[in-house]
């Protein structure tokens, strides 16, 4: 099932990635890489293809063409099985997506039972400690509707990471936020960065990419224009295209 | 002239126009008539208590059975019309199109007489179990308009979520998707429970045993055995008793649904 690479330790690598919606390239060859344990964040403006990118990693999108290697596997062969694949790489949207049917044990425990197979025991005792490690432990029966959005982005986190998955990815995980809720999620995403988290962040952010990351990328058009140490990129960005949106965000 | 005024007259000229219709009603009804045809207490007692124990209890039986045979269909129909093979869709569209098409009544004789005898066809149940069948062929085409809309009403975003944490395509569908397309969908299938109360009148074509007869058959004979409509009224008033509850509970349930909006 595995296609043998050449060896390397990047948890993510991306080859020659192109992808259409119709007639409209969004991806125009992307070659990229996460290394395993690093926090690497995809910034630019709207329209620039980084969300696209962010979800051919875990294949909600299905490229055109190219290369993407997880964990050594090639997810883009057909014959790789998308949904074990799917359950290592832990996925947080902008819009959160909790299940407003379940509760939060309900949302934290329905897919390692179904997937992962654990026991019932097994699974709460897992989605408490992950409950407890982004601080809602007190809200594990709440419904979704009645927790805020800070905190509903909390939970949609501890979900991905009770499926222990080996990476994370985040999709412009506190766009949707009022501005008093975000630190509280940008603190569980630092934590979890400190601990060694392989973490793909699309993120308007730049505190969190300076502070946190260990790359920043920054796409425009379709291409990735510069990458680099967050703190260099921002401080001293080398493109025009770069300058310009810094220039606005900053 | 003040406007208050105005608004005074006008609305006194409403309330007379009322009063006017209504002493004509009244002056001009044949309540003679009427007592006799509709209210004749004798007729009446004669029709309790199997009016209850066995018409209204017929037809709340037959509603049910093909309420939950006909939601079983529809969700089968549904998923089919909303998979990505080609044939699965075509085959659910013909069927939901063909019997949407078509009255209720027709298919009722359809399956009640037609095709017994030209197949030879020994329905479950006998007229009346082909009558029922009939029933949930039709009313699993207008449910399975419903589900499908209910399920494509859930937001794209829960199925990205599920399938992210690695769950399969028929996981998804069965405790993410279904789940929240049956509670938007929950007003209309009752609204479609009414309308199959009200259907069910239609079995009276196919003439049954006098154990298997549902409220209009029954009213029907009873009519024609005491040469008088009061049975008709009677029931004309079990069935509201019945349905009245109901689309009153359709109106909070919406209340409800656009106040969580």
């Amino acid at each position: 099932m595995t296609t043998p690479t050449t060896p390397t330790t990047a948890a993510i690598e991306v080859r020659e990635l192109h992808k259409y919606f119709g007639d409209n390239e969004v991806l125009k060859g992307i070659d990229f890489e996460v290394a395993h344990g690093h926090t690497v964040c995809v910034i630019g403006p709207s329209g620039s293809g980084k969300s696209t990118l962010l979800r051919c990693v875990n294949l909600l999108e299905a490229p055109t063409s190219g290369t993407i290697i997880v964990e050594g596997i090639d997810i883009t062969d057909p014959e790789t099985d998308v949904d074990a694949v799917r359950s290592r790489i832990g996925m947080v949207f902008q819009s959160f997506n909790l299940f407003p049917h379940l509760n939060v044990l309900g949302n934290l425990t329905l897919a390692q039972r179904r997937v992962r197979k654990r026991s019932k025991e097994e699974a709460e005792e897992i989605a408490r400690h992950n409950l407890d490690r982004v601080g809602l432990a007190d809200k594990i029966d709440a419904y979704p509707a009645h927790l805020s959005g800070g905190q509903q982005q909390r939970v949609a986190i501890a979900r991905a990471l009770s499926m222990d998955p080996d990476m994370m990815l985040f999709d412009e995980p506190t766009s949707a936020l009022d501005p008093e809720l975000v630190g509280d999620v940008l603190a569980v995403m630092k934590e979890l960065a400190h601990e060694g988290m392989t973490m793909m962040v699309v993120t308007h952010e730049m505190g969190f990419a300076r502070e946190a990351g260990d790359k920043l990328v920054f796409m425009d058009g379709g291409v990735i224009v510069e990458e680099g140490d967050p703190t260099e990129v921002l401080a001293n960005p080398q493109h025009k295209r770069t300058q310009d949106f810094l220039s606005k965000v900053l | 002239m003040k406007r208050s005024t105005r608004t005074k007259i006008n609305r006194g000229i409403l309330y007379a126009i009322l009063l006017v219709a209504l002493g004509l009603v009244i002056l001009l009804a044949d309540w003679a008539a009427i007592k006799e045809n509709f209210f004749d207490v004798a007729v009446l007692e004669t029709l309790w208590p199997e009016i209850v124990t066995v018409a209204a209890k017929n037809t709340i039986v037959y509603t049910i059975i093909s309420f939950v045979g006909g939601l079983v269909i529809a969700l089968v129909l549904a998923l089919m019309k909303l998979s990505p093979i080609g044939p699965y869709r075509w085959i659910a569209t013909s069927y939901i199109e063909f019997f949407r098409g078509l009255p209720a009544l027709v298919v009722i004789i359809g399956f009640g007489f037609a095709v017994p005898i030209a197949f030879g066809w020994r329905p479950p149940g006998g007229t009346i179990g082909a009558g029922i069948i009939a029933l949930i062929v039709v009313s699993a085409a207008y449910m399975a308009e419903t589900i499908r809309a209910g399920i494509q009403a859930v937001p794209k975003g829960q199925t990205e979520a599920a399938r992210s944490l690695g769950m399969t395509s028929s996981w998804t569908t069965v405790s993410v998707v279904l789940p929240q397309a049956f509670r938007i969908i929950i007003p209309p299938l009752t609204n479609e429970f009414v309308i199959l109360i009200k259907d069910t009148s239609l079995l009276f074509v196919l003439g049954v045993a006098a154990s298997e007869r549902e409220l209009t058959t029954f009213a029907r004979d009873a009519v024609t055995t005491n040469q008088d409509s009061s049975p008709l009224l009677a029931a004309a008033v079990l069935y509201l008793i019945i349905t009245l509850p109901l689309t009153r509970l359709i109106a909070r349930l919406e209340r409800r649904t656009q106040r969580a909006r």
